[in-house]
């Protein structure tokens, strides 16, 4: 059941109207050409994932081993790469390109992403710390944490204390949005709540782990590939259509020609009886 | 233009609203949608526009006070909500303030606002 997930670009985030009055904020997560550039297999790796990659990167800027590996591949550089586990049925071949409709709307994902670097933030801001007092003797520091442990007892401070430090730019992900809108012309994906990053920060987006597995989900993806060739059907058919009309249309005309032509003798045969009628 | 700045302006296109050009100062009439049960009407709600804030797009919103019994009342209103069946000026004001949040201390004579007399609509948009 596990299947790929996607790598996507967060544009920013706006609000939807919906028509019952309620508004929606949402996050614009972009496709940019993401396409399967390695499997991993059970044979080969022990395991089974499909690497995508997003973006577009400049070929001379791009090292020579990953120039070799995306042409391995006949895929132009990516900007950026990952691997996601799928079931072994739901490998993609490589080279193939997914498009938005990989989710649908209601469904639950999880977004993860690297989280705004805030530098080195003090136990208030990092941990949610009260603080000092305002008054009451305290001086300096107001803003500061307090004790860090015991006595001479322990003797150190434990591993793992919360304290002030470097907070942000780690990878977080955010469960359980739901997706409100997709958008497969353009590649957008818009989510419901905030997800993990800055404006064009890469996330990557996966099936909510959390809920159970959606019944109508694509499997293995959804994929250009499937679209153009539905499309491509879906035009012969209406092209078929057209000519099965456009032959039934002709018989139809030449039948009536037929009807008219034989009525039209008929009539004459008639005129020529009665004139014999009218001569004898 | 950017991809959300698109979907913004489709997003106020599709929605199909005509906003008056107003500002804080004018007294506006605004139809809001009320659901009862199953049934939805429209209530008035007017009074003096306090706010504009977050400009013309689809995230701007108002703020509209008034003296209700005796108690100021203020609501906020999403400029594009759907909830929002008409919105209609219904005197223009001369203020100085973009903002004008010291009428909440002010109470009678002293809150009251004068009328623009000079007003004139702003080229392309209808008054």
């Amino acid at each position: 059941m596990l299947r790929s997930g996607v790598i996507a670009k967060k544009l920013g985030m706006t609000r939807l109207f919906m028509e019952d009055g309620r508004q929606i904020p949402v996050t614009v997560l972009q496709l940019d050409k993401l396409q399967v550039v390695a499997q991993r297999t059970s044979d080969k790796d022990g395991y089974t994932a499909v690497q995508l990659g997003a973006g577009t990167a400049k070929a001379k800027r791009t090292s020579q081993p990953m120039r070799g590996h995306f042409s391995a591949a006949k895929v132009e550089p990516k900007r950026k790469l990952a691997e996601f586990r799928v079931a072994p049925e739901n490998l993609i071949e490589v080279g193939e390109e997914i498009t938005a409709d990989h989710y649908f709307e209601g469904q639950f994902v999880d977004v993860s992403g690297t989280s705004i670097g805030k530098g080195f933030a003090g136990g208030m801001k990092r941990h949610n710390f009260g603080g000092l007092r305002a008054s009451h003797g305290v001086s300096i520091s107001h803003r500061s944490h307090g004790s860090t442990g015991q006595c001479q007892d322990p003797g150190k401070v434990f591993k793992g204390k919360k304290m002030a430090g470097h907070m942000g730019a780690a990878r977080v992900t955010t469960q359980n949005l739901q997706v409100v809108k997709t958008d497969a012309d353009r590649g957008l994906i818009m989510v419901k709540g905030a997800v993990p990053g800055s404006k064009g920060g890469w996330v990557t987006v996966k099936d909510a782990v959390k809920k159970p597995f959606p019944e109508n989900a694509i499997l293995p993806a959804a994929l250009k590939s499937a679209a153009d060739e539905a499309k491509r059907l879906a035009e012969e058919a209406a092209a078929q259509a057209a000519a099965e009309e456009e032959e039934a249309r002709k018989a139809a005309e030449a039948e009536q020609a037929a009807a008219e032509a034989e009525a039209l003798e008929q009539a004459e045969a008639e005129i020529e009886a009665e004139k014999k009628d009218g001569d004898e | 233009m950017n991809l959300i700045a698109e979907i913004e302006a489709e997003q106020i296109a599709s929605l199909g609203k005509t906003i008056p050009d107003f500002k804080a100062g004018d007294t506006i009439r605004v139809g809001y949608k009320v659901t009862e049960g199953t049934r939805t009407r429209v209530q008035n709600y007017e009074g003096v526009c306090i706010s504009r804030k977050n400009g013309d797009g689809v995230a701007g919103s108002f703020t509209v006070r008034k003296i209700s019994f005796g108690e100021g009342v203020e609501r906020v209103f999403p400029l594009y909500s759907t909830n929002i069946e008409s919105i209609t000026v219904v005197r223009r004001g001369r203020v100085r303030r973009a903002k004008l949040y010291y009428l909440r201390s002010r109470r009678g004579k002293s809150a009251r606002i004068a009328e623009k007399s000079n007003y004139k609509p702003k080229s392309g948009a209808e008054a």
